[in-house]
Parts: C-alpha cells; sequence; structure tokens
C-alpha cells in the first residue's frame, strides 16, 4: 500500500536503529536512559506490533502515554452509555472498541446479549442514516475520540440539524490532548526525556498546541507517524535535538500534518462544541478543561440533557491498575492482573480492550519470554516476532 | 481509535462531498467536507472514521525517506 509499504523497509530500519544506537550511547555519558513517552495508542501500537522497543538500545525506553480514548473512559461513563442502550425504543450505536469496554454491569456488549438493540457503526453518519430510517426509535451515539474524531462528530450534528432530526443524539465524551500532556508533566511520578507527539491529533489541530511543552516545560516533542520507520526516525530526530541541545516541536509526519492543521475541522468543532469545566479520565483523575460538549446551539441533541442519566462516579476495580499504565508509571506486565484474570477476552481494564492500549497490544504482540525477545531483538537480521 | 489510513480517490460523486475510496482495498463512500476541493481520481487522502481527514503528500512522503537512505 501506498505512504504504508515504503515505511517499513527493512534496510532502512537496521541504518536507524544504528544511527540511534550512536546517538544515545555516544555521548560520554554512559549509563544514561532516555525516557520518551509516545502520547498516542496508536503509536503504542506500532511499538509492539512491529517489536520496535526490542529494537532499541538499553539506554531508550519508549513510556506509554494516555492517548487511548477508550482507555481513558472512567467506569461511570460506560455505566451511563448502558443505561441508554437499556431504555425502551432506543438504539445505541458505537464505534466497535467501546464495545467490550467493561461497565459496573457488564459491557454494551453484553448488554446486547441480553436484548438491547446495539449496534456497531464505522461513521457517526451512520448513525444518523440509521436515526433516519427509524423514525419511531431514539437513536444515540456514543461520541468518542480525540480530536481527530470530533470533527465527524461535528459533521454529523450540524447534518442533523439541518435536516431537523429529532430522534437523535450524542453521548458526547470527546476528549481534547493537551491537558493529559501538562498533567503528565506535572506529575511527580516520572521523569521524561522528550516526548513522540500524536500524529493523527496534530492534522487536526497543527503542531501549534504542543509549543508550552518546549517553552515552559523544556521538553522536546516530534510529531510522529504510525509506520515503524515513523517511530524510529522520530525517536532519532527527539536524540540529536537532546545532543545538539535543541529544545523544540518538530514534524516527522509532514506528509499528512500540516503546521496549522486543519482550519475547517476546527472551525467545525468551535461552532458545535464548548469545554466542560472539568472531565474525568479513568487513572489521571478530574482534568480541567479538557473534555468537549455540546454547545448551547446543539443542546437539542445532547443525550446528557435530553435525559435524566444517572451519572454515578463508580471506583475501578481494585485489581486493575490501567491508571498507572496510562500515566507511563508501570509496564503492563508489571500489572498484578495482566495476562491471568484480564486478557483481551475477559478484560477486567480498558488498556486490554483497545487494539490501541498498552496491555492489548503487549498482550497480542508481544507475549513471549522477555529476555528471549530480547535476545532476539539484539540481533542483527531483523526478526519476524511469533508468538 | 485515531487510526487513519492513506485512501486512494477511485471515483467522485457528482455534486457530492462523496468519494469512492480505496483504502487497503476496501472501497467505500467517504465525506471530503473537511477539506477543500476540488479532488481528482488517484489523489490520497487519510482517512478516519469515514471521513478524509488531511490530503497526503507524496513530496514529503518522499523527503521523509531520504533521510531513511542515506
Amino acid at each position: 500500500m501506498k505512504f504504508v509499504d515504503e515505511f517499513r523497509d527493512p534496510a532502512a530500519a537496521r541504518a536507524l536503529v544504528a544511527a540511534i544506537r550512536d546517538l544515545a550511547d555516544g555521548g560520554g555519558d554512559g549509563g544514561q536512559v532516555f525516557k520518551f513517552m509516545e502520547v498516542c495508542g496508536g503509536h503504542t501500537h506500532t511499538i509492539y506490533r512491529h517489536g520496535i522497543e526490542h529494537l532499541l538500545p538499553p539506554s531508550v525506553e519508549l513510556v506509554h502515554g494516555p492517548g487511548c480514548p477508550v482507555c481513558v473512559i472512567p467506569m461511570g461513563r460506560v455505566d451511563d452509555a448502558m443505561w441508554l442502550a437499556e431504555k425502551p425504543d432506543t438504539i445505541f450505536t458505537s464505534f466497535g472498541d467501546m464495545m467490550r469496554v467493561p461497565g459496573s454491569r457488564g459491557s454494551l456488549l453484553e448488554a446486547k446479549a441480553r436484548g438491547a438493540d446495539v449496534r456497531f457503526v464505522y461513521s457517526p453518519l451512520d448513525s444518523l442514516r440509521i436515526a433516519i430510517e427509524n423514525p419511531d426509535k431514539h437513536v444515540v451515539f456514543f461520541a468518542v475520540g480525540f480530536e481527530t474524531t470530533a470533527p465527524s462528530t461535528a459533521v454529523t450534528l450540524v447534518r442533523a440539524k439541518d435536516l431537523g432530526v429529532t430522534n437523535f443524539s450524542v453521548f458526547c465524551n470527546h476528549v481534547t490532548i493537551v491537558p493529559p500532556i501538562k498533567a503528565i508533566l506535572d506529575s511527580p511520578d516520572l521523569r521524561l526525556d522528550g516526548f513522540l507527539g500524536p500524529g493523527h491529533v496534530s492534522t487536526v489541530v497543527g503542531n501549534r498546541p504542543y509549543r508550552f511543552v518546549t517553552e515552559v516545560y523544556r521538553k522536546p516533542i516530534v510529531v510522529a507517524g504510525f509506520e515503524p520507520l515513523d517511530i524510529l526516525a522520530s525517536v532519532h530526530m527527539l536524540l540529536a535535538q537532546i545532543r545538539e541541545g535543541r529544545c523544540e516541536v518538530e514534524n516527522q509526519y509532514s506528509r499528512v500534518v500540516p503546521e496549522e492543521g486543519n482550519p475547517q475541522a476546527i472551525a467545525l468543532l468551535s461552532q458545535v462544541f464548548e469545554l466542560r469545566p472539568h472531565f474525568e479520565w479513568r487513572g489521571l483523575g478530574f482534568i480541567s478543561q479538557s473534555a468537549l460538549k455540546l454547545n448551547d446551539d446543539y443542546a437539542e441533541f445532547d443525550a446528557e440533557l435530553r435525559f435524566d442519566m444517572p451519572g454515578i462516579r463508580v471506583a475501578d476495580p481494585k485489581a486493575c491498575q490501567c491508571g498507572e499504565v496510562l500515566k507511563g508509571v508501570i509496564k503492563p506486565w508489571e500489572c498484578k492482573v495482566f495476562g491471568t484474570a484480564c486478557t483481551p477476552e475477559t478484560p477486567i481494564g480498558t488498556c486490554m480492550v483497545s487494539p490501541e492500549g498498552a496491555c492489548a497490544a503487549y498482550y497480542n504482540f508481544g507475549r513471549l519470554h522477555r529476555e528471549t525477545a530480547m535476545m532476539v531483538g539484539q540481533r542483527s537480521e531483523l526478526p519476524v516476532l511469533t508468538k | 481509535m485515531c487510526l487513519g489510513l492513506p485512501g486512494r480517490v477511485v471515483e467522485l460523486t457528482p455534486g457530492g462531498h462523496l468519494a469512492r475510496v480505496d483504502v487497503a482495498g476496501v472501497v467505500r463512500d467517504i465525506n471530503l467536507e473537511l477539506l477543500d476541493g476540488p479532488f481528482e481520481p488517484g489523489d490520497y487522502v487519510l482517512v478516519h472514521s469515514g471521513f478524509a481527514l488531511e490530503r497526503m503528500s507524496a513530496d514529503e512522503a518522499r523527503d521523509a525517506l531520504g533521510v531513511f537512505m542515506p
């Protein structure tokens, strides 16, 4: 596939790994470990799928960040979604990744098995079409996602208003990427040397929102693409900045990300949404101005205003350590229930559900003996990692 | 969730905001409202949740690859 295959070239990967090793180990500061956080769950998925963490020298560590929208939705919001789904004469629509997320009374998939009309959709516009086709039912769209996804919800709401559709509403859980990055930078738990910036969020918001990372916190950030060479090149760019004494927002993913983002999408977001005063994130707690709600012009489509939802806060299961995983404080395999009580088939926490969740990515692609994996990864030939 | 894939415009729907786009061999209707036109068959876009989020630049991709291949 164009724009994909050429960014998976093994020879180029080998050259980049060697260049990374030279930069990381060549500073005369023997023993230093550089910790870079990949903010986006899509990067986490690529890193495990292609075995990248085993190719990097021990002096470079990748820490997984909070950029997995499925993972950060707190349990109480899943319970609210279940409550909506089980209302009579309701069709509840959701992206596939939210279907298996456990609430305190099971998942949406289980609600569907019990008889609720829960349907997968590929796009929010599909939900609107279902509403138009079913005028005697109320159709709710479970809106989840960062700035990448929010514009598609916005287009759908503008369309619904233009068409005068009255049996459609949105349960809005859209979140924004900058506040959790700031929360992690303010957290005393973690010392980071730089960030791989979220490539697809940046197609919408551009590179400007990350300037505070370099200007206030003095950490370099490289907006990165999602193929293996993108990740390796971005790590190399971060190390080069550190070695040359620079601290900048750089764009490795320039084949997609324009400096200013997508102005139409940004205008649509401000036409339809406003910032919530605060929003609860799994693992990170309440973060102010970190999520979107429908503004007054679109209040008629807001499921939270339209229905008297329970809105109860539910604590995570005690055994679950998704919070620490999301903050990058522990690795997936350090969680007490990883791979035993908590698996992709029967997840306890959200990080084991989404393919972008660090636990699911590690379980699905890296679940071999860690020391063996390190040995395989250090060989000169690029290995094909098999379970 | 933020998964985005490159798609190749196959056919434009007259008058509409939709195009038939080939994403990894699967052709489906993709909404182009978030981008400035005009589009032509053969153009590449980044596809996310049924929408084209951004055009993809072959020149920029070539430049990025030039960095990997000294």
